[in-house]
């Protein structure tokens, strides 16, 4: 093997970023009240809120949910939702007889005009290893068991194609408004690796 | 390369822990400073998503572990700012020192060296002026290819047979792109491989689509 920097002393990680974050500033190439905003937008504005607020209008909404499912990209925008990691998002729909689920092997592509930066089970490398191989079994160790009979279909998104999956809307949610149904929806739904629960 | 960074169906790496709901994307404040640092390096350096993705894979197998996510976009960047000259080979290491205390000298920054190159558009979507080589219900295969530097094309699929799902927008080709060797504009296609075409007749029953450009396929006669 090639001498890794595993060899050497390995310098604390939170020491090396700020050494490199020290260098840029000094030398004006990176102005750390651009890196604020930047961070601050990933942190409280762009999350799964936005994927929920998608998910939610596709169920009230038929006309909304064929647009999505035919041209995810611009349904999405008429909401406001574009940006990095959006350039064109396929939305995959979960019916009672296919359960869709999403992954990326190669790194950590995820859509993040919808869902924000990935969680870290879907950046674990046993995530990353196992969905493409085993799905049922890693979902059942998930918490989601599926039924025998259900189309089990795995999306590896390792282009620059983005993946999102609309949840099936649960029982019990006639009466509830938009903004209601929006709060139920979660990040792990609309990866497929959880389904929509019932209002509690 | 086959890299360390292509996982798809490697064994023993263990259980997966969902994270609660509100689970925040950092915990730590270098890893905010290293997300934001990382996404600035590749204008900084004058490269591309590709080259920033190359230089996550062609990290060492121990580092890129034991960096963990957001460590290993750092060195990321630091191998991006070094590749372009931005910065000096060791400049990050001796400014740490020096920050902990230690009296170490500095290299000079060097002439900025960035790649010989400038994209053709934003983003990575592009037009093509010929229509897509296979349609949708057309059996392919996987090329059975090496590539010596970045690729998209997972390992557990080279050499398997599937059948085209989706045609996707035409894009830059990884392949070139990330080494400034030309955009390639090729379309991309979803194809849906059977499970027990990729993992043997035992496998569990479910289908497998990964979105693959056009030159990582063939025609299966």
């Amino acid at each position: 093997m090639t001498v890794s920097d595993t060899d050497a002393e390995r310098l604390p990680i939170a020491l090396r970023t700020e050494a490199l974050e020290s260098i840029l500033v000094e030398r004006g190439l990176v102005d750390p009240k651009v890196m604020d905003g930047f961070i601050k937008n990933y942190e409280e504005n762009v999350g799964p809120m936005n994927g929920a607020k998608v998910v939610a209008k596709a169920w009230v909404d038929p006309e909304y949910k064929a647009r999505l499912l035919a041209e995810g990209t611009s349904a999405i925008a008429e909401l406001g939702f574009k940006g990095p990691q959006g350039e064109h998002i396929v939305v995959l729909e979960q019916t009672p007889g296919t359960h869709h689920v999403v992954c990326c092997t190669l790194c950590s592509c995820y859509p993040w005009p919808v869902l924000g930066l990935p969680p870290a089970w879907y950046k674990d490398p046993a995530y990353r290893s196992r969905m493409v191989r085993e799905p049922r079994k890693l979902l059942s160790e998930m918490g989601l068991d599926l039924a025998d009979d259900v189309d089990v279909q795995v999306w590896d998104s390792v282009s620059e194609v983005r993946d999102m999956v609309l949840p099936e809307r649960p029982a019990g949610t006639e009466d509830l408004a938009e903004e209601e149904l929006a709060a139920l929806v979660t990040r792990d739904a609309m990866v497929g690796v959880a389904k929509v629960a019932p209002p509690s | 390369m086959d890299t360390v960074a292509d996982m798809g169906g490697m064994q023993n790496f263990g259980s997966v822990s969902l994270t609660p709901p509100d689970d925040p994307p950092f915990h730590e404040e270098w890893e905010r400073r290293a997300f934001a640092m990382a996404l600035l390096s590749m204008r900084l350096s004058g490269t591309n998503l590709n080259s920033f993705r190359h230089a996550l894979d062609r990290q060492h197998p121990i580092d890129y572990f034991a960096f963990g996510y957001y460590g290993r976009w750092l060195k990321m960047a630091e191998n991006l700012l070094t590749d372009s000259s931005i910065i000096a080979p060791g400049a990050v290491e001796a400014r740490a020192r020096r920050l902990r205390g230690e009296d170490v000298d500095e290299p000079p920054p060097p002439e900025p060296n960035k790649p010989d190159y400038a994209p053709t558009a934003a983003g990575s979507i592009r037009q093509v002026d010929h229509p897509p080589k296979f349609a949708v219900g057309e059996r392919v295969r996987a090329r059975d290819i090496h590539p010596p530097g970045h690729t998209r094309l997972t390992r557990y699929v080279r050499g398997r047979t599937g059948e085209v799902r989706m045609i996707q927008p035409a894009m830059v080709l990884p392949d070139t792109h990330a080494h400034f060797q030309g955009e390639n504009p090729q379309y991309v296609y979803a194809v849906a491989f059977d499970s027990a075409e990729l993992w043997g007749p035992d496998a569990e029953p479910f289908t497998l689509s990964i979105d693959l450009s056009e030159s990582y396929l063939e025609a299966v006669a």
